[in-house]
């Protein structure tokens, strides 16, 4: 059961990630994390430090990091790998493709600062595309948690799962949602507000602005149902379908390209199912990424409450 | 190198050092040991080697500068403005909004850079290829690569080198900057690099060592590969990361440091005695 505590502390996703692994190894001594000389970036170094044993700063080599993470998942340890999106979907395809998940491997992949969040890093290392690309390795599953309770779940959720789990998150300061202690499903996505106007699909970073932008339409007398589908994929398109019916507009609102990503996944649901509903796609355009403040990118990629509200507008 | 020339190349390090510090300090952040590293070199290169044109940066018969280590934009930045590609004034818009300067170089956004980087490893091939089409073409241009040596923790770099000696390719002169840290820490407890000229020597490299904080060995050494025929090169730096402030030297963590009381305080002290040295060496 989850539920929603928005006036809770914000918290560090990077933090939230080394404290659970830490404390998961204390139960599980088969859990092995490693990092591509990005140990001080993703604050893995307090697990370096608590668990020398279970910890390997593998170098600047993405690559080598997942296809050796692979090998030792053989052999039943539990990898949890960190390196920059970019260097996870773009740099180590291959690897993650044939030595994890087509050799039934075990590869548990924590891509951080994905779209925007990316910042001062800029376009270089910005990835639009992550969710698209892993969505396509057979059996994958994709996450895009909204918060530190969701990412906390979903990682001890993981640690008995077999296969190729590739997480996008923030490394930064991120807004609280649910109570600490919350617990989903994998797969299934959240009612987190109820509507009868318009379904708004969001996930991860701008689900905060998906719901400041129901809210904000709701005194303009539109009714938005807000959903947060952190499972990308497994797609939850029993939700989709349902509450698509009866609606007048379907909207997906995400830190990623329209294309493939979540607006592309409900995309393909809606149509073969025939839904009969429109579906507005809110993302990033077919663009590359830029530098600048989170604030900045969310302004130039319209990824903000403001442009949510606008486009729903602009819609019905 | 005469001394006059010498004087010429010591002052643009200093000239530079200056620019990057004033540059991070105002951003508040940014790789400062990586780019504290290079200057010796970018100086050497960029006043002694690279023949280009800050007027037509899209000449085709200009020599390139691949900066692989892309991290290091600063440095670069700094040196292009002194060069005259574009105002100084734009070295504060680093990282800003709808900057042309953002932290890894990128060739559709600024005058005088040569290739995209910031995605480790992938400048070294960019480079084997450009040097390949002067091979081709029986052109004398050359591109200048700098490498990191945690960079070289990428099996993309070696791929590269082999393709370089493989094809005794000596339009390309590679650098690799030998400052001995990476992101987290030293390389030797991170992927241990063994000796880095003994691995391009057995990669079919003839290479040599300078000491990458002197302008003079380092043109040295530039001089010697460049006499080179029908083999690869390269020219191993031993360098410092925050080379060129005893403060940031000292800093452990100096990849990418974000800037406190303390920082402010001992970078100031860099910058005057800086100003101070480029004052009474005619640089200012
Ligand atoms: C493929 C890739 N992986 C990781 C990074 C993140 N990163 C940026 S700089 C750096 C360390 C580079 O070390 P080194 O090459 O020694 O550079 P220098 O010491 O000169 O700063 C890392 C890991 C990156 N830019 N590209
Ligand atoms: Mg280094």
């Amino acid at each position: 059961m989850w539920k929603l505590a928005m006036d809770g502390k914000d918290q560090e996703l990077r933090t939230v990630f080394a404290d659970t692994l830490n404390a998961l190894i204390e139960e599980n001594p088969k859990i092995f994390v490693m990092d591509a000389d990005l140990a001080g970036a993703s604050k893995f170094g307090k697990i370096q430090k608590a668990h020398p044993d279970n910890f390997l700063n593998m170098g600047i080599s993405e690559a080598n990091m997942m296809s050796a993470a692979a090998g030792m998942s053989m052999r039943g340890y539990i990898p949890f790998v960190h390196t920059f999106a970019p260097f996870a979907d773009r740099r180590s395809l291959d690897q993650i493709y044939l030595s994890g998940a087509y050799a039934k491997n075990t590869l548990n992949i924590y891509g951080s600062d994905p779209g925007v969040c990316v910042a001062a890093n800029g376009g270089t290392h910005t990835t639009f595309e992550d969710v698209a690309v892993m969505r396509t390795i057979p059996e994958a599953m994709v996450f895009d948690p909204a918060d530190g309770a969701q990412l906390a779940w979903l990682i001890r959720e993981l640690v008995p799962l077999k296969g190729v789990h590739y997480i996008r998150a923030n490394r930064k300061n991120t807004p609280n949602l649910y109570a600490e202690g919350s617990t989903f499903t994998i797969g299934k996505g959240n009612i987190l507000r109820e509507g009868t106007d318009v379904l708004l699909i969001a996930m991860g970073e701008v689900l905060h602005d998906a719901l400041a932008a129901a809210e904000e339409l709701g005194q303009q007398g539109i009714s938005v149902e807000v959903v947060d589908m952190f499972t990308v994929k497994p797609l939850d398109a029993e939700l989709v379908c349902r509450e698509a019916a009866g609606k007048k507009l379907v909207v997906t609102f995400e830190n990623h390209s329209v294309i493939g990503g979540l607006g592309g996944a409900v995309a393909e649901v809606m149509a073969e199912a025939g839904c009969g509903v429109r579906l507005k796609r809110l993302g990033v355009n077919d663009q590359f990424g830029q530098v600048g403040t989170l604030e900045y990118l969310k302004e130039a990629y319209g990824l903000t409450k403001e442009n949510c509200v606008k486009v729903i507008q602009e819609n019905l | 190198m005469e001394k006059k020339e010498l004087q010429a190349c010591k002052v643009r390090s200093a000239q530079v050092r200056l620019d990057v510090l004033k540059m991070l300090k105002w951003r508040r952040y940014g790789h400062l040991g990586g780019a504290m590293s290079i200057i010796e070199l970018l100086s050497v290169l960029y006043t002694r080697h690279l023949r280009h044109n800050p007027k037509d940066p899209a000449w085709e018969g200009r020599d390139y500068l691949v900066l692989s280590k892309g991290h290091a934009g600063p440095a670069l930045y700094a040196t292009l403005a002194e060069e005259g590609y574009f105002d100084k004034e734009l070295l504060f818009t680093l990282n800003e909004g709808g900057t042309c300067l953002p932290s890894h170089p990128d060739r559709t956004k600024t005058p005088g850079v040569d290739a995209t980087t910031g995605s480790l490893g992938q400048g070294t091939s960019i480079a084997a290829g450009l040097g390949y089409t002067f091979r081709l073409e029986k052109s004398d241009q050359k591109v200048y690569l700098i490498v990191g040596d945690g960079e070289l923790n990428e099996g993309q770099c070696w791929e590269a080198f082999q393709f370089i000696a493989s094809h005794n390719l000596n339009e390309v002169i590679v650098f690799i900057d030998e400052n001995k840290r990476q992101l987290d820490g030293w390389t030797e407890k991170i992927i241990r690099p063994f000796d880095i000229a003994e691995k391009m020597r057995a990669f079919g490299f003839y290479t040599v060592r300078c000491d990458g904080s002197s302008e003079e060995a380092i043109d040295n050494a530039i001089q010697e590969v460049k006499g080179v025929k029908d083999q690869a090169v390269c020219v191993v730096l031993n360098t410092t990361k925050g080379q060129g402030s005893p403060y940031w030297e000292a800093v452990e963590d100096n990849h990418a440091p974000k800037f406190n009381a303390e920082a402010d305080a001992e970078t100031d002290k860099d910058i005057a005695r800086l100003e101070a040295w480029l004052k009474e060496n005619g640089g200012m």
